[in-house]
């Protein structure tokens, strides 16, 4: 099954090719990969082939990519994705409790979803906010400084 | 805000504009090099200013650049805002409250090295230090200070913004470019260096954020202001992060040759709940440890570094107090370099593996004496033998907190338990 873009999506791959030289067409693959994720939440090896196609390139290569970057995600995840930092300087502030915390509150584990698709929880590597540890991100969001209760505020706060 | 170069006015919610960028004097360096000076001269003082690279390796600026042949056809410019060094939080700063600072510093770089075509290439979780350099970016190009044309000067540059999407190891320059032209971020054999082969096999100059924002600041007060800063060999200033265990962790800047010591208990407050040092990561997670012993009378720059068994690095010091467990803080480590490791060498792929492994079973209180043993070993096997400095990177905190803090290693894996109960956080 190949995948078929939406005009929409298509005219912004436009836009994005228009800030390239033309001799650096490959360097679309990370900037298409990142619309395509956020305009449907994950990144299919289909849509990786229709990447490829719309560049003008073996797939092999942009599924290479797809499947090589971390930020990347291949299945749905939930609406809001949280990701705690579990790097040296978040460690020493506290966020194995930070963690823990949230594990308890939303009733998963790191990989998980909520069965009800709202939260998935992640754990990743340094976010460069050692200076305002424990840090986590909310999707694009970022949030530092955390404590038990800040983290209560968060979860509450999302919809 | 005492800096000299970057923290130099008040920030509010409007003090990353354009506007008033220009009210602190800003352009006037691109400005006045566009219509009084070649571009030769642009990279001279540069040179003459002895500034080094902020990213890490502290290689001299002036003379990358002197690298580029002068006759290229096409040269590429890169600016590496792939911050990810765990510890490091600088070119953010730069990023979310002086983005102008950044861009005048890469049309300068552009001008001297007659590029057309500049990349900034940001680490893909970065939220708002992306959308401040987009929103500078669009500012310039309305005011014509990016694009075709700038200032009417005949000089045309464009910068294009350019997301990575989660790997360390994209912060190598030559990754950079790999990950750049949409590959895998594998880093490249070198020779030949990117200032000679770099993106598209085009000869390619490749900064850290900080050190191109610091380039107006020389152009501006010359050369021999910014050498007369810190120490001769190592001048100027830089952003130093402190994180960990101090009670206001924050970024300093301060002149290069400022004690480490006064940056920790003054700058950053001492100790977290009045505790004890007990140790100090000095520049950024792939330094060597320093020992609370060690850290008396060193100050922040290459040579006192060296002798105390370290390296100033990405100017990340991270603190660690006393009642700390070693062991799980290593853990950390081992288990971040493993995660990173591209998989391109076999000593690196496989070897940060083995040490994150035999870190986890000690961790789990089932570690051997030749556990231990395998774990020193390691470290020598991959320093020098990988493609890229991640190996060594990877191998510099396991070498050194073993050689450390030893005993803590020695206690866990004869007791099947931490010295300090496993504590991290305090």
């Amino acid at each position: 099954m190949s995948t078929v873009f939406a005009p929409a999506l298509l005219a912004k791959f436009d836009a994005l090719r228009r800030q390239y030289p033309p001799e650096m067409k490959t360097s679309l693959v990370l900037p298409l990969l990142h619309c395509v994720q956020d305009a449907n939440g994950y990144v299919t090896e289909a849509d990786a082939a229709a990447i490829a196609d719309y560049i003008g390139m073996p797939p092999i290569q942009v599924v290479e990519a797809l499947t090589w970057y971390t930020m990347f995600d291949r299945e749905p995840q939930g609406r809001y994705v949280i990701k705690v930092c579990r790097n040296i300087a978040c460690s020493l502030r506290g966020s194995e409790q930070v963690l823990d915390h949230l594990q308890q509150k939303l009733g998963i584990g790191v990989g998980e979803t909520t069965p009800d698709g709202k939260f998935t929880l992640k754990t990743v590597e340094c976010l460069a906010s050692c200076g305002t540890a424990p840090a986590m991100q909310v999707n694009r969001t970022y949030h530092e400084q955390l404590d038990a209760a800040k983290l209560d505020r968060i979860l509450e706060s999302l919809a | 805000m005492n800096g000299t170069v970057f923290m130099t006015f008040p920030i509010t919610a409007t003090s990353h504009t354009l506007a008033e960028y220009r009210a602190r004097g800003g352009y006037a360096a691109l400005e006045h090099a566009l219509r009084e000076m070649t571009p030769a001269q642009v990279g001279e003082r540069v040179k003459a200013s002895g500034l080094q690279g902020r990213g890490g390796a502290g290689f001299q600026t002036g003379l990358k650049w002197e690298f580029v042949a002068k006759d290229a056809p096409v040269v590429y410019l890169c600016c590496n805002i792939d911050e990810g060094e765990p510890g490091t939080f600088k070119d953010r700063w730069i990023l979310e409250h002086s983005p102008h600072q950044l861009i005048e510093g890469m049309l300068l770089a552009a001008f001297a090295l007659r590029v057309r075509h500049a990349f900034a290439y940001i680490r893909g979780e970065f939220d708002l230090p992306l959308r401040r350099l987009q929103g500078a970016l669009d500012e310039a190009r309305a005011a014509g200070l990016v694009g075709e044309n700038i200032l009417g000067s005949g000089c045309s540059c464009n910068i294009v913004v350019h997301r990575g999407a989660g790997a360390y190891v994209c912060g190598e320059e030559s990754s950079l470019l790999n990950s750049l032209e949409g590959k895998r971020g594998f880093p490249r054999n070198k020779p030949p260096f990117p200032a000679v082969r770099g993106l598209y096999q085009k000869p390619t100059v490749v900064n850290n954020v900080e050190t191109l924002a610091a380039v107006p600041w020389i152009m501006r007060h010359g050369a021999k202001a910014y050498a007369a800063m810190g120490v001769s060999k190592a001048p100027g200033t830089r952003l130093f992060g402190v994180s960990g265990h101090v009670a206001k962790p924050g970024l300093f800047e301060r002149p290069t040759g400022y004690p480490l010591s006064r940056l920790i208990h003054e700058d950053a407050g001492g100790i977290l709940g009045g505790r004890k040092l007990k140790a100090v990561i000095p520049g950024g997670s792939s330094t060597p440890i320093l020992a609370a012993a060690d850290v008396e009378g060193v100050t922040l720059d290459p040579a006192s570094m060296a002798k105390a068994g370290s390296m100033v690095g990405s100017g990340a010091v991270i603190v660690i107090a006393e009642g700390t467990c070693m062991v799980r803080l290593l853990q950390v480590l081992t288990r971040f370099y493993a995660h990173e490791s591209c998989g391109q060498c076999t000593p690196c792929r496989e070897g940060t593996d083995w040490m994150d492994r035999i870190l986890a079973r000690i961790v789990a209180g089932k570690g051997t004496t030749a556990d231990l043993a395998t774990l020193q070993r390691l470290p020598t096997s991959i320093m020098g033998n990988t493609v890229c400095a991640l190996g060594d990177a990877a191998s510099m905190p396991v070498a050194s907190f073993i050689k450390k803090f030893g005993d803590e290693f020695e206690h866990y894996v004869q007791h099947g338990r931490s010295l300090h109960e496993g504590r991290l956080a305090p």
